[in-house]
């Protein structure tokens, strides 16, 4: 597919890009964009974007603006925790960082919050060793695009041993452009030996314009590290959204991810594992409710290269009108990863005649001595559940309501951060009552 | 209250209840019993507007009102309850979450308001406490690793704060030990009172001795082979029904 918008935005900001005073940053930057411009952007005709494409993307017009919005009036940005005191939030418009509507609060010793620019600013040495270690994939067009475009991104650094006890919400606001955007976010995060965070990244909207936004986020998990990472995915349903993330995790640590996406037109996820040293371990969860027109795409793959670890991924998903799902999970065996304990599930249920769900769960294993499962199932609501409720008094849509609420619910409730239940829950509540009438 | 008139139904296609006339008063319990297919769950879940239960003739009025008309949840605001052979178990829901949304909708059909969550808390306690359960079975999902006996007791208690006019209690003995069996007849017949009717579904005898019917009606091959009082069932228990089958068969 062509390239043409993206040249032209390379072009147009090569220069006000952050860090091109950097030698090694600019050639990160240019090396990116070369691979890019070669690959051009995904098309069906690759093995991974088989059911997905950007054409929708290439055709909308995006512009790349480079400069931050002067005033935006929003007195603060929506919250998905009870109590906005006893967490961190940074903030991001349209890509770009507002400190003005960020809150970090005190940090432990050890921890470091803050964006990528000013990570860039104040230790372009820490960034240079870990700034595309792990995103390393060069067939990964968006993320290379991501590469060579990056402004701006959260980065979340701990020093060994530092627990991080209140958790971090990554609010990105979009849509708040005089035109159409797209823009680069890159995140990184570095959890050093036994250190411990929960992160929370809220995608939302707040203008009428649509928007793409193409994340890349990388993260390194040392012996012993936990993080959960969890992301609601609500953006404006004329927005676009790509995700590109890089996870590796070291002996004994975990990566412990759940994603929820009720947003966008068109989304992928597309989340990349090693299982680097023995004993790691990853959950890998996800959960959707997409309608009219909506493309969801999770792209998963795990890689178990050390003897003795554990992942399980269990993705679910409501699908409704003539939306359409994708769900593709790879998971590799490697010839030396004995005892590998390693499941994947995915589950849909179709609430139109039209709606889709291309599953493609994969294993691939090269050693002899592991315990490993996947599945994928589609269908409608349990009939005698539906029949049971509505003997009860209970009218047909809503038992319908409950049903898919309860569905999904499971998921929810098994997340490790309960605090963030009660939101996660309510966005279910909220797509139900909008569905309620034609449900 | 319930008045059924040769009532023809079909499952698959395949016709099971072929010509029912059964009368039940407010106040009265009737029993009915058969042998194992002989169409009992059929006749109850024609009863309760189940999909794929399809009546092809006759007529079923409750209340004066054609039942065969109405929605499932139409029928249980109307006061229809079917205590179901096998209660479903669904996941995810708490039991409280399903026993106020169902009590609300009922009352909202019978043109009552709706509880708050004080008040609902409030009769639940009540009920249970009533039904001696604890209150462990109602923080769990529907049904969800309930035992048998649980999920009977469940039925009945769904029962007690729906308070349905008509309840329709299918097979509730089976699968049940004695003890397991008293305590739900208990509980129904806590349940009982001279405006709310019983039509009680069995294939044996001994659930009638502490349920104590007016009077008892044997199905078989989709018609009711024989009326009669309580002493029809002892008849039953001695004989067995091979009476029926064989006569039916003809
Ligand atoms: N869902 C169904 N699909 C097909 N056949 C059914 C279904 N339910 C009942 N039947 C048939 O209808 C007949 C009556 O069944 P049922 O009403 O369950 O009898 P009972 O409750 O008296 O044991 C049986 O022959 C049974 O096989
Ligand atoms: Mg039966």
């Amino acid at each position: 597919m062509s390239t043409e918008t993206f040249t032209e935005h390379y072009g147009a900001l090569r220069d006000a890009l952050p860090g091109q005073d950097l030698p090694w940053l600019s050639r990160l930057r240019a090396d990116a964009f070369a691979r890019f411009a070669e690959a051009g952007l995904p098309t069906p005709r690759q093995e991974s974007w088989k059911y997905t494409s950007l054409r929708p993307i290439e055709k909308a017009g995006f512009g790349a603006d480079g400069a931050p919005r002067a005033c935006i009036s929003i007195d603060r940005a929506p919250s998905l925790l009870p109590s906005a005191s006893d967490h961190h939030r940074l903030v991001f418009v349209d890509g770009h960082h507002r400190a003005d509507l960020s809150t970090v609060g005190p940090l432990p010793e050890g921890a470091e919050l803050t964006s990528l620019r000013e990570m860039l600013a104040k230790d372009p040495a820490w960034l240079e060793a870990h700034l595309g270690a792990q995103a390393q994939d060069d067939s990964q067009a968006l993320l290379a695009l991501n590469t060579a475009m990056m402004m701006n991104g959260f980065v979340l650094r701990l020093a060994k041993g530092t627990v991080l006890h209140d958790p971090i919400e990554v609010v990105h606001l979009g849509g708040a452009g005089e035109g159409p955007l797209a823009y680069h976010p890159r995140n990184l995060v570095v959890l050093e030996p036994g250190s411990q965070a929960t992160l929370i990244e809220h995608h939302t909207h707040m203008g009428e314009q649509p928007y793409y936004a193409n994340s890349g986020t990388e993260v390194t998990l040392a012996e012993g590290a936990v993080l959960h990472h969890y992301k609601l995915q609500a953006d404006a349903l004329n927005a676009f959204h790509t995700a590109t993330v890089h996870a590796e995790v070291a002996a004994g640590a975990l990566y412990d991810a759940f994603g929820m996406t009720t947003g966008a037109r068109l989304s992928r996820n597309e989340i990349a594992v090693r299982l680097a040293g023995e004993e790691a371990n990853c959950h890998l969860n996800g959960a959707y409710l997409v309608r009219g027109e909506q493309h969801v795409d999770n792209t998963t793959r795990i890689d178990h290269l050390v003897p003795n670890t554990a992942c399980s991924e269990i993705f679910k998903g409501v699908i409704d009108d003539k939306a359409r799902a994708v769900f593709q999970g790879k998971i590799t065996v490697h010839r030396d990863a004995q005892h590998t304990n390693g499941h994947q599930l995915s589950k849909v249920l179709l609430l139109s005649d039209q709606a889709e769900i291309d599953a493609k769960p994969e294993l691939e294993i090269y050693a002899d001595d592991v315990v490993c499962s996947h599945g994928a199932t589609a269908g409608d609501l349990d009939h005698n559940a539906l029949f049971y409720l509505r003997s009860r008094g209970i009218p047909e849509k809503a038992a319908r309501a409950m049903l898919i609420e309860a569905f999904l619910a499971e998921s929810v409730h098994n997340i490790a951060a309960q605090g963030l239940c009660p939101a996660l829950m309510s966005s279910i509540g909220h797509w139900l009552a909008d569905r309620r009438g034609d449900l | 209250m319930l008045e059924i008139k040769n009532l023809h139904a079909t499952v698959d296609g395949k016709e099971i209840l072929k010509g029912i006339d059964l009368s039940v008063n407010a106040g009265e319990i009737h029993a009915i019993m058969g042998p194992n297919g002989s169409g009992k769950s059929t006749l109850s879940y024609v009863l309760t507007g189940r999909e794929g239960y399809e009546a092809t003739e006759g007529e079923v009025l409750f209340k004066g009102r054609n039942l065969l008309d109405m929605e499932p949840e139409q029928r249980a605001g109307a006061g229809v309850f079917l205590a179901f052979q096998y209660p479903v178990e669904i996941p995810g829901v708490p039991n409280t979450t399903f026993l106020k949304e169902a009590l609300n909708s009922v009352r909202r059909a019978r043109g009552e308001d709706e509880l708050d969550a004080m008040q609902f808390v409030k009769l639940v306690r009540e009920k249970t406490k009533m039904l001696h359960m604890s209150d462990d079975m109602l923080k769990r999902a529907v049904n969800v690793g309930f035992s048998g006996g649980e999920k009977k007791r469940n039925e009945a208690l769904q029962m007690a704060i729906l308070e349905p006019s008509l309840a329709i209690l299918d097979e509730t003995d089976s699968g049940l030990d004695i003890d397991a069996m008293k305590t739900v007849a208990d509980s129904v017949n806590l349940l009982r009172r001279p405006d709310n009717a019983l039509l009680v579904i069995t294939h044996y005898q001994r659930l009638l001795d502490y349920i104590v019917p007016d009077h008892v009606h044997v199905l078989a091959h989709g018609r009711i082979q024989k009326s009669g009082g309580k002493e029809l069932a002892l008849e039953l228990e001695k004989s067995g029904y091979a009476a029926f089958t064989e006569t039916a068969a003809a």
